[in-house]
Order: structure tokens, then C-alpha cells, then sequence
């Protein structure tokens, strides 16, 4: 890690614009550090030339006083955002050669402030999965390890090549989406801040669809500062998504450091689930500890749905995903597999450019919205929904104002893990204390709390009430102070 | 409820994914495993609870019916695996 690449996206910005350095300076850093890390497999795709005329753009802007928020600051982009011209594949290899013609909202936004783009982020194929081992290219590699032992260790997923990225600081932050957990989870992973916003806070235009009803971008940083400097830019209305909520995105980084004293913490009983290993039961209640101390109340609180989320998930997006990938037929773009007619073209092509867990995904929501099945499933399903999420409108019309619980079940487990791959099923629980977040539509941070006993990450989740980012950055701004930052090269 | 082999075809055969006749048992036993697993949910009572259509309570924006996008067929057929002037090809589908 050089100098310049150990820096925050914060102290980054403020040197930048007292000269101490130049954007082309930093970003030349990041791509000397991205060549000696390309064993972890976190970029699919780098684009140096790309990023050393942003980052020479960005010199020019600084020079000239007309400097935007993230002027100069290096980038690394998850593979799901389009990104015009340049290799956008959700990491399948449906999308074969897929460049497209234009570019995300969301990475408009980050362009328009002055960002610099580094490169493409490895993920799960179309953002469906916990490790990022159902990727085209290959599983990335979580640069932490446990304590004297070797083993490869993933970095969670879908959003692992981005948590990975920032972990290793071959990008001083990156985009990412959560469908299910799929910004928190790897974030907990890698010792790094992860927030899924609220619903409809940025817009999802541009971005390759899995489950349009529960896909939010959010990013991935160092820490809470830098994660509430890039939704800032990452949130807007957008003509182009109509679910994209006109709301004023507030100046996110004002709510840090501000005082929680008052505060009312929710602690769910039914997070503490069966088999939790006694290191989250640990953390959870150092975080518990830690906000009291900072002056906050904690009350005990009940969420009776929350064991019906996942199940329920697990109907809803396959539902929306079979919808949302039929377009991926061999004839506007990417993979074709010819077959003898047009049918057979189509199977042909989906057999061979979809991976298996997409595969899976597609069969389950093509059953559950089949003739017969749909009110069994699905309107099952968004009714148990409906009730997920009066279980938080209860608990916040009670005036709880933030819920603490932990963010994934364990630590980062082992690449091709024996137990994950014979059931689906368990790989899925990866997702148990993320994913009732996704169903109501709210907002929910994973911040880094403390390591196990192996030395890995682990890490906390805030959920907040909708559009309350705000809040959910001056609470996880009081744990990140307590807990200190973990770094996986020290 | 669970699926059999049968079952197992005719869904692929919706989603348009060619599948072997070797990977029909373990689809088999794996969407199985899923959907033993979803049944959970009807320990819910849900007789008198809307199902869910928007997370955010919001009404949907709406435009002026116009033209906002466009005039660029050259850049939708640009990724096409087969075009011809900017038509997209595929095989013959009417005799």
C-alpha cells in the first residue's frame, strides 16, 4: 500500500485541493496497486487509459477552481452499472462482448463529480450469490486471511470484487448493489462500510436488472465518511426510473459526528437465531455497549416475520429475475448458440451463457408464476412482505429511530466450501439478517465492528427508517469510532 | 408441494433452457430442496393482509406522452450478435 493509496477518500479530496498532489498522481498509485494485486481477481476489466484522462481532466477542473465533490477520486465500478463503451457483463457470459451504448445513472452522477473510473469489478453472475464464486471469471479472493493459516477465503458477495477492491485499496471506493444483502454481507466480510439506501434513493437506471422490486446501489468505502460522501453522490431523482423518489438527497456527512445521545435503538429478539456462533452474540452486544455509552437508548424490540423473509425472498426475486432475464435470448446482444430453429436457438443460448445458480433461479420463478402456482407463491410471498414490513412501521411508529443487529451469521468462509456448494439452501442463509431490509424497502449499514478470534472481520448493521441515511452515518460513525478500523495488510 | 422429472422438463422448456437428460435428477432434487424449504411461509396467516405491490408508498410519476429517446438504430443493433441494416437477424421463423 503506497501513501497515496492509504488515504481516504476524505483526506484524499482535501489534499487534492491544497495541491500537495496531483489527481493523475493518485490515480497512477491505484493502478501500480492494482497490477500487484491481480491475483485477488477483484477487477475483471482495468481501464488505465480511461482513467489517466479523467484523472488529467480532473487536474485541469482543480486548476481552473471548478472542482466537483470527487474530483480525482479513483474509482472501481461492479460490473452490473453500464458503463458506456466499456466491457458491462453483470459477470455473465450471456452478455459476451456486451458494450454499451450508454452509461448508468448512477455512474453519471459519480462522472459529473469529478470521479475517475479504474476498472470493472468482478460479482456473482447477475448479482445472484454470497461468494462471488458464481462468476464467469472466477471467484475473487478476499485479501484478509485467517490468522496462520493460508486458505483462500471468499469475500461474500454479490458485490465481492468491490468489497475485495476497497479492502486491498486498489480503489478508494466502488459501487455496488444489494438485491438481498449483497452490499452488507461482503462489506462485513472484508472489514469495509457497506449501505444499501433506501428504495428508490438512487436510481436504477443503467443498471443490469435481477429483481427490479428489491435491487438498491449503495457503495462500498473505507469507512462511514467516505460511504456517506459517495451516496451522496450516487442519490437522485431520475426521469429514467420511475420509482426513483423525489426527495432533496441531504449533505450525508453533516450527520457525522454529531451526538446519538437520546437515540432509540430497537434490539430485534428474533436476530438471535439458532446456531448464531457466540462470536455475533459477542460483537452485537459490544455495539449494544457502545451506543449506550454514547448515550443512546437501546429498548427490546420484536420483528415476529423476520424468519419468513428469506423463504419469502427466495420466491419473490427468482419471480422477478425469470421476468427480468428472458431478455437475454441470443438476438439483441451478447452470446448467440445457434440451434435448428428459433426456439432452439434460445435454449441453446440460455443453456450455455447462463451459469448454474442462474440457471436455478431462472427454473424457481418460472414455477412459482407458472399457470396454477402464482397464488400459492408469489401473492403468498408479497403478502408475507406486506407483513415484514409492518413489523418495522410497528416498531418505528413506536419511535425507535435505528435498529441494531449483526450483519451476517459468521466470518468470511473458505473459496469452494464443501457445505455451501452440496446445499443451496445454506449458502442462501448468508443473507438471513439482510435480507428483510431488501423486503421492506429500507435503508441498512453494514459497518466493521471487531475481529474474531481468527482474526477476521466481522461486522454490524444498522437499519434505518426510509430516506433516514442520515441517521444510520451518525450511528455507524459512533461504533466505527469505538471499534477503530481493521486493515487486512497490518 | 414438490416438483417430479416431468415437472422439472416442462419448466425448463418455459424458461427456454435446454437441459440434459443427466441434469434432470439433480434439478430435481435441488429445486426440491428449495421449494420444501419455502413452505415455511404457509405457517403465515396472510387470509386478511394485502400482498405487497410498491415498497415505497408513492404514486407513480408520469410524463407527457412523448418522444424523449432515440433516433439511433445503428446504436440499439450495434451489439447484436447478427444485424443487417439495423435490423436484428435471427433464423426463419415462418415457412
Amino acid at each position: 500500500m503506497s501513501d497515496l493509496t492509504r488515504l481516504t477518500i476524505a483526506e484524499a479530496r482535501d489534499a487534492l485541493a491544497k495541491k500537495e498532489f496531483s489527481a493523475v498522481d493518485l490515480t497512477d498509485a491505484y493502478l501500480a496497486a492494482m497490477e500487484v494485486h491481480r491475483d485477488l481477481n477483484a477487477y475483471i476489466i482495468e481501464t488505465p487509459e480511461k482513467a489517466r484522462e479523467m484523472a488529467k481532466a480532473s487536474d485541469e477542473r482543480i486548476a481552473s477552481g471548478k472542482a466537483g465533490t470527487l474530483e480525482g477520486i479513483p474509482l472501481g465500478i461492479k460490473d452490473l452499472f453500464a458503463t458506456e463503451g466499456v466491457h458491462t457483463q453483470a459477470c455473465s457470459h450471456i452478455l459476451d462482448g456486451f458494450k454499451p451504448a450508454y452509461e448508468s445513472t448512477v455512474t453519471s452522477n459519480l462522472w459529473r463529480d469529478g470521479a475517475v473510473m479504474l476498472g470493472k469489478l468482478n460479482m456473482d453472475e447477475f448479482a445472484m450469490g454470497s461468494s462471488n464464486e458464481t462468476s464467469y471469471y472466477g471467484p475473487v479472493k478476499n485479501p484478509w486471511k485467517a490468522k496462520g493459516d493460508n486458505k483462500d477465503l471468499v469475500p461474500g458477495g454479490s458485490s465481492g470484487g468491490s468489497a475485495a477492491a476497497v479492502a486491498a485499496h486498489i480503489c478508494a471506493g466502488a459501487t455496488a448493489t444489494d438485491t438481498g444483502g449483497s452490499i452488507r454481507q461482503p462489506a462485513a466480510f472484508t472489514g469495509t462500510v457497506g449501505i444499501k439506501p433506501t428504495y428508490g434513493r438512487c436510481s436504477r437506471w443503467g443498471i443490469v436488472a435481477f429483481a427490479s422490486s428489491l435491487d438498491q446501489a449503495g457503495p462500498i468505502a473505507r469507512d462511514v465518511r467516505d460511504a456517506a460522501i459517495l451516496l451522496k453522490s450516487m442519490a437522485s431523482v431520475d426521469e429514467k426510473d420511475t420509482t426513483s423518489v423525489d426527495i432533496p438527497v441531504p449533505d450525508y456527512e453533516a450527520a457525522i459526528g454529531k451526538s446519538v445521545k437520546g437515540m432509540k435503538i430497537g434490539v430485534p429478539a428474533e436476530y438471535r437465531v439458532d446456531g448464531m456462533p457466540e462470536e455475533i452474540e459477542r460483537l452485537w452486544q459490544q455495539g449494544i455497549a457502545w451506543l449506550k455509552d454514547a448515550g443512546a437508548e437501546i429498548v427490546d424490540i420484536s420483528l415476529p416475520h423476520t424468519k419468513y423473509a428469506l423463504p419469502a425472498y427466495y420466491i419473490v426475486a427468482p419471480a422477478e429475475a425469470s421476468s427480468n432475464l428472458a431478455r437475454y435470448d441470443g438476438v439483441r446482444y451478447g452470446l448467440r448458440i445457434p440451434g435448428e430453429d428459433i426456439v432452439s436457438m434460445y435454449e441453446n443460448t440460455r443453456a450455455e451463457g447462463f451459469g448454474k445458480e442462474v440457471q436455478r433461479r431462472i427454473m424457481i420463478g418460472t414455477y412459482v408464476l407458472s399457470a396454477g402456482y402464482y397464488d400459492a407463491y408469489y401473492v403468498k410471498a408479497q403478502k408475507v412482505r406486506t407483513l415484514i414490513k409492518r413489523d418495522f412501521e410497528t416498531v418505528f411508529a413506536e419511535g425507535v429511530d435505528a435498529i441494531l443487529t449483526p450483519a451476517t451469521p459468521s466470518a468470511a468462509f473458505g473459496v469452494a466450501d464443501q457445505d455451501m456448494a452440496s446445499d443451496p439452501v445454506k449458502m442462501y442463509l448468508n443473507d438471513i439478517f439482510t435480507v428483510t431490509v431488501n423486503m421492506a424497502g429500507l435503508p441498512g449499514i453494514a459497518v466493521p465492528a471487531g475481529l474474531n478470534d481468527a482474526g477476521l472481520p466481522l461486522g454490524l448493521q444498522l437499519i434505518g427508517k426510509p430516506f433516514d441515511e442520515a441517521t444510520l452515518f451518525q450511528l455507524s460513525n459512533v461504533i466505527e469510532q469505538q471499534a477503530g478500523k481493521f486493515s487486512a495488510f497490518d | 408441494m414438490s416438483v417430479d422429472q416431468a415437472t422439472v422438463r416442462r419448466i425448463a422448456r418455459l424458461a427456454r433452457i435446454r437441459i440434459s437428460d443427466n441434469e434432470v435428477p439433480k434439478l430435481e432434487g435441488e429445486l426440491n430442496r428449495i421449494l420444501d424449504w419455502i413452505e415455511l411461509l404457509n405457517e403465515v396467516d396472510t387470509d386478511a393482509v394485502e400482498p405487497m405491490t410498491s415498497v415505497v408508498e408513492t404514486s407513480m410519476r408520469q410524463r407527457e406522452d412523448k418522444v424523449s429517446d432515440g433516433g439511433y438504430p445503428d446504436r440499439v443493433t450495434g451489439n447484436a450478435p447478427a444485424s443487417d441494416d439495423n435490423f436484428f437477424m435471427v433464423p426463419k421463423v415462418v415457412e
